[in-house]
């Protein structure tokens, strides 16, 4: 009969390298090292190359006059402007495409998502036909066709097309007209504000009112008229104007009214058209999520149609759709560098590139391009995380 | 008590059957013409087709200039695409400034690339290592030097005068190949229990994604020159690809995550209860499973990055996109009112039948590796 050894067994014998601690930190310094070594041999590098070139360093050239000229900017720039100055413009267009972009993408992109899942053939052939057409093509082409098959197309100055509400086309872009309010109109806007605030209280006492007598209040209806009647009421008894400046053809170009330039009309077109696919796609993705139990669910509850789509599905089919599309936003204001390509002066076009070829301080231009948009990334990941925290699931 | 309650005594009249469930008639009233709002959906739907279906049929062939057109038709006003116009650009928009007799080199290079490349996407096709092993390894260097020249007595072709499909598919198949192992690599860095290797792909990964790829590719256009030693020059193409490459492996690495996390930790426990290594554990059991379930996302990394070859323009680099716009720009024999929409759409066309291709592929695969998920 054999016995079992059962007493301690002695610590099994591991080679010092075997010894998973000691291995980890082993290729930590290695790793480490390494990197140093890379690091080191790049500076070293580069400062040999910058001083062959006899090139300086530094962000001192932002207090310089940047003596270039910007098609597009939302604050008055000449050429006398200083170099910070044009990062600011680069930053405020980048953002103003970003902006108005997410906008229209959002609106097109939830309605070819749903339009996807319509059980209507030809809608949702329709939009799926546009998704999957538009996602397989690069942005970059389609910023092309938009930028210099349409809109570089367009007639010429003299013969524009005569779009409605005094609008028009050309190849410089498209003029319309410029909303000019006179003083009464600051008492519409605190019209505004007012009809904002009557709404916020009366939700709140919807919602009690609801909680007490289980009696519904048409809160959505109400808060619409609201907002039109009290600044019409407003609008009619301060007696408030709003004039429009037309564009007027004068003899090289328009005069007055405002002129969106083709850079920035093509670069709008493209990210919206291009993102709204994407966007579609999500939300089809988020309202597929939601378990068909849950609509049958509310249904046995009696709840109406409406209702059930506002108080079950929806926020549900949020909290899948919310993350993709907040990355997606992202994504938008990402791309909207591309506009580069065809001349928009967002902030990689003016600054990494007109800025960096004056200046020739490329390591500091393309640093601080590079730093907006990681800050862009940084800010929205902190939101989306605090968003993420707010609706998860508490699981038991 | 009793007339709260209610029993029916006598049956319902039974209902009458369905009119018509099946037929042209059934699917065409219950998919469009179910509710009022749906038969309007329906007629607008209608509408809309016989609004745009028309002029885009006479505009891509009913009016078209045929292959063999001239460009004097193309300028007529009615015209329509100028189809002309590709076919006689067609080498520039395959080849770039590639030298015309030596045309045969890309040709073979094409096709051993078909011949290898697909059976490896076919499923039943055996010898799957062995064609992985010639594709990878074999395959790329071959291409090179046929390429490229220089030995066996081809002429030498420097990489400038490469172009066109040629130079977006060269990025797009390296591109694919090198971010994936490199995407694998970040991923499982991102989950290391050692800091300092943890931190450093947490902060190329989180770097990289935060940028737009136009600036990674002026960096390595740019600066990459500079952090070389002096007098030591990178090749353009070179320069397009570690841009393309590192940008794709840091989102690749995000997806390859998502599998990572999906795989609970009773997996890794039983591998190394088996007594396996870490290599050995990710390789036979966590990464098999990990992939499979994002093959999704990776494809679309990968599609991804095919549309994002557009953008190499900005080292230089002529990609098919970019030698589509300088003969739009600069072949003024074929200017015509519609002769670059023609030669956008021609290019958007070839852009989306590989992409589509791919996305096809993934669905197909996904299926198949379906085992066990199935409900």
């Amino acid at each position: 009969m054999t016995t079992l050894d059962t007493g301690p067994a002695a610590a099994p014998r591991v080679s010092f390298f075997n010894d998973p601690v000691i291995r980890g930190i082993i290729y930590q310094v290695v790793v480490a090292g390494l990197l140093i070594a890379f690091i080191v041999w790049i500076v070293g590098n580069t400062a040999a190359n910058l001083a062959a070139q006899n090139k300086t360093t530094g962000f001192d050239f932002l207090w310089k006059t940047a003596g270039f000229d910007i098609s597009f900017s939302l604050f008055p720039w000449s050429r006398a402007s200083f170099y910070w100055e044009a990062f600011l413009v680069g930053i405020t267009n980048t953002l103003l495409v970003a902006f108005i972009g997410i906008v229209l993408a959002t609106m097109l992109g939830f309605t070819i998502g749903i339009a996807r899942l319509s059980s209507n053939f030809i809608v949702s052939r329709l939009a799926t036909v546009y998704v999957e057409t538009i996602r397989n093509i690069p942005l970059l082409l389609q910023l092309f066709f938009w930028y210099f098959a349409v809109l570089k197309a367009m007639p010429s100055v003299r013969e524009s097309i005569l779009l409605p509400f005094d609008s028009f086309i050309n190849q410089r872009g498209i003029f319309v007209p410029r909303p000019m309010p006179d003083e009464q109109f600051g008492f519409v806007w605190i019209g505004v504000a007012l009809a904002i605030l009557a709404i916020i209280a009366l939700r709140f006492w919807a919602k009690k009112r609801l909680e007490a007598t289980g009696r519904r209040f048409p809160v959505f209806l109400s808060s619409v008229a609201l907002l039109i009647v009290l600044p019409g009421l407003v609008w009619f008894a301060s007696g408030a104007s709003v004039a429009f400046e037309p564009p007027v053809l004068e003899r090289f170009n328009f005069k007055g009214g405002i002129q969106l330039p083709p850079e920035f009309v093509a670069l709008l077109f493209g990210l919206s058209i291009y993102t709204a696919s994407f966007i579609a796609e999500t939300v089809r993705a988020g309202i597929q999520a939601v378990n068909k139990g849950q609509t049958e669910a509310a249904q046995s509850l009696g709840l109406k149609e409406g209702d059930r789509l506002r108080l079950v599905i929806v926020p549900q089919a949020m909290r899948v759709i919310i993350p993709p599309l907040t990355s997606q936003y992202l994504n938008l204001t990402k791309n909207s560098s591309l506009g580069a390509a065809i001349g928009y002066p967002e902030l990689v076009n003016v600054f990494a590139g007109t800025a960096l070829n004056q200046t020739g301080r490329a390591i500091e231009c393309i640093a601080l391009t590079m730093l907006v948009y990681l800050i862009f990334s940084l800010l929205t990941s902190v939101i989306m995380n605090w968003y993420n925290a707010r609706v998860s699931l508490v699981e038991r | 008590m009793t007339d709260l309650a209610f029993v029916r005594s006598d049956l319902v009249d039974a209902k009458p059957p369905p009119h018509r469930t099946s037929g042209a008639w059934a699917w065409a009233q219950k998919n469009l013409f179910a509710t009022p709002l749906d038969t309007l959906l329906t007629v607008l739907g209608i509408l809309f087709l016989l609004w745009v279906v028309p002029p885009i049929y006479n505009f891509f062939i009913g009016h078209a200039v045929g292959p063999n057109g001239t460009v004097e038709e193309c300028r007529m006003e009615t015209a329509g695409a100028c189809w002309a116009y590709i076919s006689s650009e067609m080498e520039f928009f395959i080849y770039g400034f590639y030298d015309i007799p030596e045309h045969w080199r890309p040709n073979i290079v094409f096709a051993l690339g078909a011949l290898l490349f697909i059976p490896l996407l076919m499923p039943k096709v055996p010898f799957k290592r062995t064609n992985a092993v010639l594709f990878l390894f074999v395959y790329p260097i071959v291409s090179y030097y046929l390429l490229a020249g220089g030995v066996f007595g081809l002429k030498p072709m420097p990489t400038e005068k490469w172009g066109g499909l040629l130079v977006t598919l060269i990025i797009s198949v390296v591109g694919i190949t090198l971010s994936f192992p490199i995407g694998i690599v970040l991923a499982l860095g991102r989950q290391s229990k050692m800091p300092v290797i943890k931190t450093l792909c947490i902060g190329f990964i989180e770097l990289v994604r935060a940028v737009p790829l136009i600036s990674v590719l002026f960096m390595a256009s740019i600066m990459l020159p500079l952090f070389m030693p002096q007098g030591m020059t990178i090749d353009k193409l070179l320069r397009a690809l570690v841009g393309v490459t590192l940008f794709t492996s840091a989102y690749m690495a995000e997806v390859v995550r998502g599998g990572l996390q999906a795989i609970p930790r009773g997996q890794y426990e039983a591998g190394a209860s088996l007594g396996l290594g870490y290599w050995q554990r990710m390789y036979f059991i966590i990464l098999p499973q990990a992939l499979k379930h994002v093959i999704p996302g990776i494809v679309n990394s990968f599609i991804a990055l095919f549309k994002d070859t557009s953008l190499v323009y900005i080292v230089g680099m002529k990609d098919l996109l970019e030698a589509v716009k300088t003969k739009n720009d600069t072949a003024l024999e074929w200017q015509s009112a519609n002769t670059a929409t023609t030669g956008y759409l021609f290019a958007a066309m070839v852009f989306w039948v590989f992409c589509f291709g791919m996305s096809r592929y993934s669905i197909f695969m996904e299926r198949r590796l379906n085992t066990g998920y199935k409900r």
